[in-house]
């Protein structure tokens, strides 16, 4: 586990180099594709801070993996707030590291999530394979890029995604939507092992018809790699995904940094946290802001997996774990 | 007793001072770390274990993993061999070069072997284009885990049977021609024995690093459950779901398994040195 080493020599060599001239430091341990989004929320939050407390501070993150971000902070990576790709990674700190509270997504509005994406499919321009819903991505023929749900966060919320529009279709018929999902994944050909490497699996390696994603990595593709390769298909219905953010009560009461912590986490909220967000691709919260990007988000008919599935607990239980749902997907094709 | 003479003329100080100091640096930088492993394992009950390690798609991501890194390790002893026997036994031109080309699989961050490999040998790579039409699939299938475990272990062989084949010196070829041996027997009879331990060695080697190899393997592999998953992403997907306990099992019995190979190949090393006359 090299990389994690890396985050970790490269946070320390962040901290012994600003630890100097700043009066405190905030680690905020996040995902893979927040990269973007928090390097332009930090610079905001560390001026608003300047000037409502006269404080400087230094903001570190650390990216990767959502799953691998949660185990570094039970192992011990200090981190004083988390903002993970699902429910479950924050959940595993109450759960497997007694470093918040259980009920921690009570904490803050809007289930701890400041900000939501959901699901949406990239496709090559020109839409060739002219796909429109989930529908076209069981028929056989077309080739699906998603990755692997055992080790991604994101793919799982592609799967959970596909079982909701299953189950609807087929008026909660489970049977029925076990075959969907299940024909659905006999069109993929390649499960990464993470979100960002399907990305470039479909976009570089030019692999697939059709790339499930966050919808703000697939805006990050079209601006990155241009509007003139790709599309993004906005599926019928999809999953509303809320991307929780919690402090960490055992590391902030440690270290002395409750207060500053909680600010950072509030200040997502804001009328410019919530701005920054809705520019990232995210999609906001507050009303003002969706309203001013209700443009970039297009309408789409979301669920989300409490209505649908009873929370992340039952469904990774359900659907992920060894044995369950999605295991049997593949041993049944054997 | 070879072994108490040779202890007499050592030149480190004193036998049991050295024997010592290997083992606890032995237990410092590899037992200590690996009994943790065992003692993650200790907290499952006996069947819980036994049902991890034997589950269908774990049984099948050790079956690719030790026979992945099998082969590769036989086409590498075979390969790393010739370049050995260039390197050594031919001058010409970019020589040093390409002795350094050699070892560039070990300095290369694993990640970054493994997307080359996927952008060559993928379907629109300037491989894969020629490979996929002709029905060889490389990227996305177990042949192109073997491909990125066979490029990572070719140092390994190269590197181990090069100075054996270095000190072994054309005089001896010479000598068994001038005793009128022929090309063939030459080679099975008096240049094979020699290199055999080392080859040996270089092969258990590149096996060793094939098994374990997780960030190469990860891009090119596919990992898809039952066919390309190797058993390190099994590793990671019990860690994905917090089943440290999972995790280790697994662990365990690669760390068994590469252990009881490992020795298996070290007599057999040992045997082939016998054999081969050398046993200093």
């Amino acid at each position: 586990m090299s990389s994690r080493y890396y985050s970790w020599i490269g946070a320390l060599a962040l901290v012994a180099a600003t630890a100097a001239q700043a009066d405190s430091t905030l680690l905020n341990a996040s995902y893979d594709t927040t990269r973007e989004l928090y390097r332009i929320f930090n610079t905001a939050f560390a001026k608003h801070w300047k000037t409502k407390t006269g404080e400087t501070v230094a903001l570190k993150q650390s990216h990767g993996g959502s799953g691998k971000q949660g185990r570094t902070v039970i192992d011990g990576l200090e981190a004083d707030v988390v903002t993970l790709a699902l429910a479950y990674d924050v959940n595993a700190l109450a759960e497997h590291g007694n470093l918040i509270p259980k009920d921690w997504q009570k904490r803050l509005g809007h289930n701890s999530s400041p900000y939501t994406s959901t699901i949406v499919f990239l496709v090559r321009k020109g839409n060739p394979k002219a796909i429109r819903d989930w529908d076209d991505l069981v028929k056989s023929g077309t080739s699906v890029v998603t990755p692997n749900p055992k080790t991604s966060g994101g793919a799982r919320w592609n799967y959970l995604a596909a079982w909701g529009y299953a189950l609807k279709k087929f008026g909660n018929d489970e049977a029925r939507a076990r075959d969907f999902v299940g024909k659905l994944y006999a069109n993929v050909p390649v499960l990464d092992s993470g979100a960002r490497g399907s990305t470039v699996t479909f976009t570089e390696r030019g692999i697939g018809d059709v790339l499930i994603s966050w919808e703000n990595e697939a805006f990050l593709a079209l601006k990155e790699l241009g509007p003139e390769k790709f599309e993004i298909i906005v599926p019928s219905i999809s999953i509303l995904a809320e991307l929780p953010v919690a402090v960490v009560d055992k590391v902030v009461d440690k270290r002395g940094t409750r207060k500053l912590a909680e600010a950072y986490l509030r200040y997502l909220y804001s009328d410019e946290g919530q701005d920054i967000a809705g520019r990232n691709y995210y999609r906001p919260r507050d009303a003002k802001a969706a309203a001013k990007y209700a443009k970039t988000f297009p309408k789409v008919d979301l669920f989300t997996i409490d209505e649908v599935f009873g929370g992340w607990q039952k469904a990774q239980k359900l659907h992920f774990d060894d044995g369950g749902l999605f295991d049997r997907i593949y041993q049944a094709k054997k | 007793m070879s072994f108490a003479l040779r202890t007499r003329h050592s030149v480190l100080p004193g036998f049991g001072l050295a024997l010592g100091f290997t083992v606890l640096y032995l237990s410092l930088i590899v037992l200590i770390p690996l009994s943790a492993a065992f003692i993650r394992t200790a907290g499952m009950s006996w069947e819980a274990f036994w049902r991890t390690v034997t589950a269908p798609r774990v049984l099948a991501s050790f079956e690719l993993s030790f026979g992945a890194a099998f082969i590769a390790a036989l086409i590498n002893a075979f390969f790393g061999l010739i370049v050995a026997w260039v390197l050594v036994r031919y001058r010409f031109a970019g020589k040093k070069l390409i002795d350094a080309l050699v070892d560039l699989p070990f300095a290369l961050p694993t990640a970054v072997a493994g997307i080359a490999l996927t952008a060559v040998y993928s379907s629109k790579g300037w491989i894969g284009q020629y490979l996929e039409p002709n029905g060889v699939k490389v990227a996305f299938t177990p042949l192109g885990v073997v491909v990125a475990l066979t490029f990572i272990g070719l140092p390994f062989v190269v590197r181990t049977v090069q100075p054996v084949l270095a000190d072994l010196g054309r005089e001896l070829e010479e000598a068994a021609s001038v005793l009128g041996a022929t090309r063939r027997q030459t080679f099975v009879r008096v240049i094979l024995p020699a290199i055999l331990p080392a080859l040996i060695t270089g092969f258990a080697l590149a096996f060793a690093r094939g098994v374990g190899e997780y960030g190469s393997v990860i891009f090119i592999a596919g990992n898809m459950p039952m066919k390309s998953e190797i058993a390190p992403l099994l590793i990671v997907t019990k860690l994905e779901q917090y089943d440290y306990a999972g995790a280790t099992a697994i662990a365990v019995v690669m760390l068994v398994a590469s252990f009881l190979l490992l020795f298996a190949l070290n007599l057999l090393q040992w045997w082939a040195r016998r054999r081969g006359g050398q046993d200093s």
